[in-house]
């Protein structure tokens, strides 16, 4: 049984992991020293007194300033770029534009489809045609508008409707696209079937559907894009980047560049939010290089707001036909999914988004047969790619509808038509063997009905007021990495020097959500030892072997499992010491406390100090490596690949709101969001995971959309794009749910994107309890939410 | 345009200082005084990342012309934790007030003006002061949880009082 946070029980027996039993056998509460603790991140210090160096923090002497220009229309030829008036601007050292670089470049080896600037055409409106590097921000600036560009328009695809549509290959966004549908803008299609789907909607008791739409958004970090480029002295790129994954950039700087990859050094800098979107390799990047590269100077490159809109990468605009079969239990049947998302002018991350749309939809509920067809098109829009829940969440808004509509029409309360149908713990899904271990969705969701008081809420509040609830399930971590070779998927290298100093080196990059941190945790926890001994140093391509960086939720599992193997081996040498100092078996010690203490007599110890130098001894600082990779899983079709995962993280989350029938205005009240993160290694961490991502699901629940007009955003900006604010925040109470994985470090799975999926149905849920309408659009703005009222009067009215 | 003599004193030290009359306060701290703590994450007015005293208000500094502040003091991020860190500061710290960091000057700073006029905000006054401030990374509860610890502290405990400029 997994522990549930704030419920009075204690571990038992499905708790596996290696070290939580005590001596006598029974099971112990926290059997862990550092592990469970609440502890400050690491480099919280730094950032509240302002000590924390951010990209555009950053000085050097000599260094210039670059703006961008981009492009003014969505889809057009460049038939000339003019950029002698701005080279003879003083001040200005260099303008570069699409004819000096011409490997194409992309997060993904299959996408390769982004140019350092526009050549030849411009495919979206903000796209970087040209960029000036000058003495001063003012200059640049005033050195792009002396810049001509002319362009003679092109067809413009603007609506994914647009992108299906068959078109003469030269109109085509991009060459290369979908085989099964050549002479479109359809990038990726993947199509599915799995079990008799039609026998299952013949034989349903109960059949829902709905055609769902959903704008795109954006990730909204607070920090705007920056960077500084540094080709030095030694004839090496030094690229300061608040990058989530500086291993991808490192490896299309070298493309586009033409460098050896040592011949670059990736340098993350604090990173001021990400949520995926600054996980791609930039355009922005390669520039400010090749400005470096041809000054010999520091260059500095700071966006604006606007920019970093324009920069884009958020969730993908998604149109949806859905539906679902159940039988007079309430079990489900069938899914049977068409969702067509907008990818935008790049391809990004989006051949896996195509899959995720799809895939993830097989849980957290148990799916007897399943249909998909998905396809992802390219359009003349901002580049869609990677964002928080990445390609769960839209879908998931879908089916959590439709469950709660097919519970209407059952007669079933929506939590209960849940439970009957999720995933056993321990179990694979029939059709991709997705390999479910422990799963606490059960517990979680049961807790969030208590607390919440669902039985004498649900059905029972006054017009305007509701409940709702949805549920998800999220990867910890992509099993199978970007690039296909035999490296691990993380690896930590540890150092200990005589100065009692605990050095761990990894790429994992911290982002905010703490994962400096967690290594430290990990280390701590197995060598016993204090947090304060170790620092981590996760920034540099130099020293830092090699990890793939903050996506998919994998840094815990994978970066976190890593640094825990690292550290056992140095526990070996150490406990190897202390049993040369002491005469004991080596096997017997405990390490806690800055101690290593004999276990069966706890009166012999020797500190960590003592056993350390004399492991030191003769080969004088002691290094370790760890590494992780993936266990062999799923199935061997094609594309089965896709939303593999070590784990799988559990969430159950319900929302209070009340809605205004005269003006679809929709206030939420409260959330009850239970996750199931296997073990919380820092609950305060998980408790910071889960709010940001209730907020941020919040805000695409309700408020956050990227309006066009045009091909051109028309609310670059926070005036108009409305990230919640403390007023439009309801107070959210995380409810931790400790399910134990037996793979995860000390048991711990994901928590940082799949809560924020099951936030959305949530909420739109509880609108049909308060005011009895279903929104099959997203956010549901109030304008959105009064059509939908009317629309119902008028219905009744008939 | 020409530029202009500023005479400012930020954090307790007068500076005089040649500005382009364009110049925001938040850009001459941070890139003549180099004062970066100060954030700037809109340049707009409508994320509270650069908020900063200005005589003793919250204000925010990408909205504020640097020749607007002649002769005014000025207290940055930097100027909280001379000798000892702020109340403010270690409670968003360890609360867990702060994950990306980048608002998190902000934060503070508005906090800091909201506990010098009220030293017992409820959290309904804490949401209204910080309303003006974003956060993406928090959902902000660990923000108000920062916010009432270290009330309860400057309130409750003898912990020196914030300097004053």
């Amino acid at each position: 049984m997994p522990i549930v946070s704030g419920s009075g029980e204690t571990r038992n027996e499905h708790q596996l992991n290696k070290g939580i039993w005590s001596e006598a056998g029974a099971p112990v509460a926290n059997p862990f020293n550092v592990i469970g603790k609440r502890v400050p991140l690491k480099d919280a210090y730094r950032k509240v007194t302002g000590e924390g160096v951010y990209a555009d923090d950053m000085k050097f002497p000599g260094m210039l300033y670059s703006r961008i220009l981009r492009a003014t229309k969505p889809h057009a030829r460049i038939k000339r770029v003019d950029t002698s008036k701005a080279e003879k601007l003083p001040g200005v050292r260099a303008v570069v534009t699409g004819a000096d670089a011409s490997n194409r470049f992309g997060v993904l080896p299959v996408s390769q489809d982004e140019l350092a600037l526009a050549r030849d055409k411009v495919i979206y409106n903000g796209e970087p045609v040209a960029a000036v590097a000058a003495d001063t921000e003012e200059i640049a600036a005033e050195a792009i508008w002396l810049i001509d560009v002319e362009y003679e328009p092109l067809q413009e695809f603007l609506k994914p409707a647009d992108s299906l549509k068959e078109v003469a290959p030269e109109l085509q966004i991009h060459d290369k696209v979908e085989k099964k549908h050549p002479n479109t803008n359809v990038h990726k299609a993947v199509d599915q079937e799995f079990g008799d789907v039609e026998g299952a909607f013949k034989s349903a008791a109960s059949i829902v559907s709905g055609e769902f739409k959903f704008d795109g958004i954006s990730h909204g970090f607070t920090e705007p894009h920056a960077i500084v480029a540094h080709w030095d002295a030694d004839d090496r790129l030094q690229l300061y980047t608040p990058q989530q994954v500086p291993h991808y950039t490192h490896r299309a700087l070298a493309k586009v560049l033409e460098l050896p990859m040592h011949r670059i050094q990736v340098i993350r800098t604090m990173v001021g939010g990400g949520f995926g979107g600054k996980s791609d390799p930039f355009q922005h990047e390669m520039i400010a290089s090749l400005l470096s590269m041809r000054t010999r100077k520091p260059v500095k490159l700071t966006m604006d707001r606007e920019e970093t809109f324009l920069t884009g990468r958020g969730r993908h605009p998604t149109e949806g036909k859905l539906a679902m079969a159940f039988d007079k239990s309430g079990k489900l049947l069938a899914l049977d999914s068409n969702i067509i998302i907008d990818g935008g002018a790049y391809g990004s991350f989006g051949v896996v988004s195509s899959y995720y749309n799809g895939v993830l939809s097989n849980g957290p509920y148990w799916m007897p047969s399943f249909r998909y067809h998905g396809k992802r098109v390219y359009s003349n829009r901002i580049p869609s790619g990677a964002m928080r829940g990445h390609g769960s969440v839209n879908p998931r808004y879908c089916t959590e509808t439709l469950i709660d509509m097919a519970a209407v029409e059952l007669g079933l309360d929506p939590c209960e038509i849940r439970l009957r149908n999720f995933l056993p713990s321990n179990t694979l899904t029939p059709f991709h063997r997705f390999r479910i271990t422990s799963n606490g969705i059960r517990e979680g969701l049961a807790e969030a009905m208590k607390r919440s008081d669902w039985k004498n809420k649900w059905g029972k509040l006054p017009y305007g007021h509701g409940i709702g609830v949805g549920c998800a399930w999220y990867i910890s971590g992509s099993a199978l990495p970007i690039h296909w070779n035999k490296l691990p998927q993380s690896t930590v290298h540890l150092k200990i020097d005589m100065d009692g100093g605990v050095t761990i080196h990894s790429l994992a990059a911290d982002i905010g959500q703490g994962s400096d941190t967690m290594l430290a945790q990990c280390v701590a926890e197995v060598i016993g030892c204090s947090l304060d001994r170790i620092h981590v140093k996760s920034t540099t391509t130099d020293t830092a072997p090699i990890d793939l960086g903050s996506y998919s939720s994998r840094v815990t599992f994978m970066a976190g499992n890593a640094a825990r193997k690292a550290a056992e081996e140095i526990r070996t040498r150490l406990a190897a010491a202390a049993s040369k100092l002491t005469g004991q078996p080596a096997q017997y010690f405990d390490f806690a406390d800055e101690q290593i203490i004999c276990r069966s007599k706890p009166s012999i110890r020797v500190s960590f100090m003592e056993a350390l130098h004399e492991a030191q001894a003769d080969i004088g600082a002691l290094v370790a490596s760890g590494s992780y990779q993936s266990p062999p899983l799923g199935s061997e079709f094609k594309g089965s690949n896709a939303g593999l995962s070590p784990s799988y993280s559990f969430s159950a989350f319900i929302a209070e709101v009340k809605v205004d029938p005269e003006t679809g205005f929709v206030q939420p009240l409260k959330v009850w969001a239970a996750h199931d993160c296997g073990r919380a290694l820092n609950p305060m961490s998980v408790e910071g995971q889960v709010e940001g991502s209730v907020h941020m699901g919040l805000g695409q629940a309700l408020t956050e959309q990227m309006r066009y007009r045009n091909g051109q955003m028309l609310n670059a900006n926070f005036l108009d794009y409305k990230i919640p604010t403390p007023f439009d925040t309801p107070e959210i109470e995380v409810i931790i749910v400790e399910s134990a994985d037996p793979e995860g470090p000390f048991g711990a799975k994901e928590c940082g994107e799949g809560a924020l999926a099951p936030v959305i149905p949530a909420i739109g849920n509880a609108i049909y309890d308060a005011v009895g309408v279903r929104m099959f659009e997203v956010p549901m703005t109030p304008d959105r939410v009064l059509k939908a009222i009317e629309a119902k009067a008028r219905a009744a009215a008939k | 345009m020409a530029k202009k003599m500023l005479h400012i004193t930020v954090n307790g030290r007068p500076f005089e200082v040649a500005v382009e009359p364009f110049h925001t306060l938040a850009s001459v701290l941070r890139n003549e005084l180099n004062l970066t703590g100060t954030k700037v994450g809109c340049d707009m007015g409508t994320c509270g990342c650069c908020t900063v005293h200005i005589d003793g208000k919250a204000k925010l500094s990408c909205l504020t012309l640097a020749l607007e502040c002649e002769g005014a003091q000025i207290r940055t991020i930097e100027g909280l934790n001379e000798g000892q860190m702020h109340p403010l500061q270690r409670a968003f710290a360890e609360c867990g007030g702060s994950q990306c960091g980048y608002c998190t000057p902000g934060f503070i700073m508005k906090s800091c003006e909201l506990l010098q006029k009220n030293p017992e905000p409820t959290r309904d006054e804490i949401k209204a002061a910080l309303s003006g401030n974003l956060c993406r990374c928090t959902g902000y509860m660990k923000i108000y949880e920062a916010v009432e610890t270290a009330a309860n502290e400057l309130r409750t405990k003898s912990v020196p009082a914030p300097v004053k400029v």
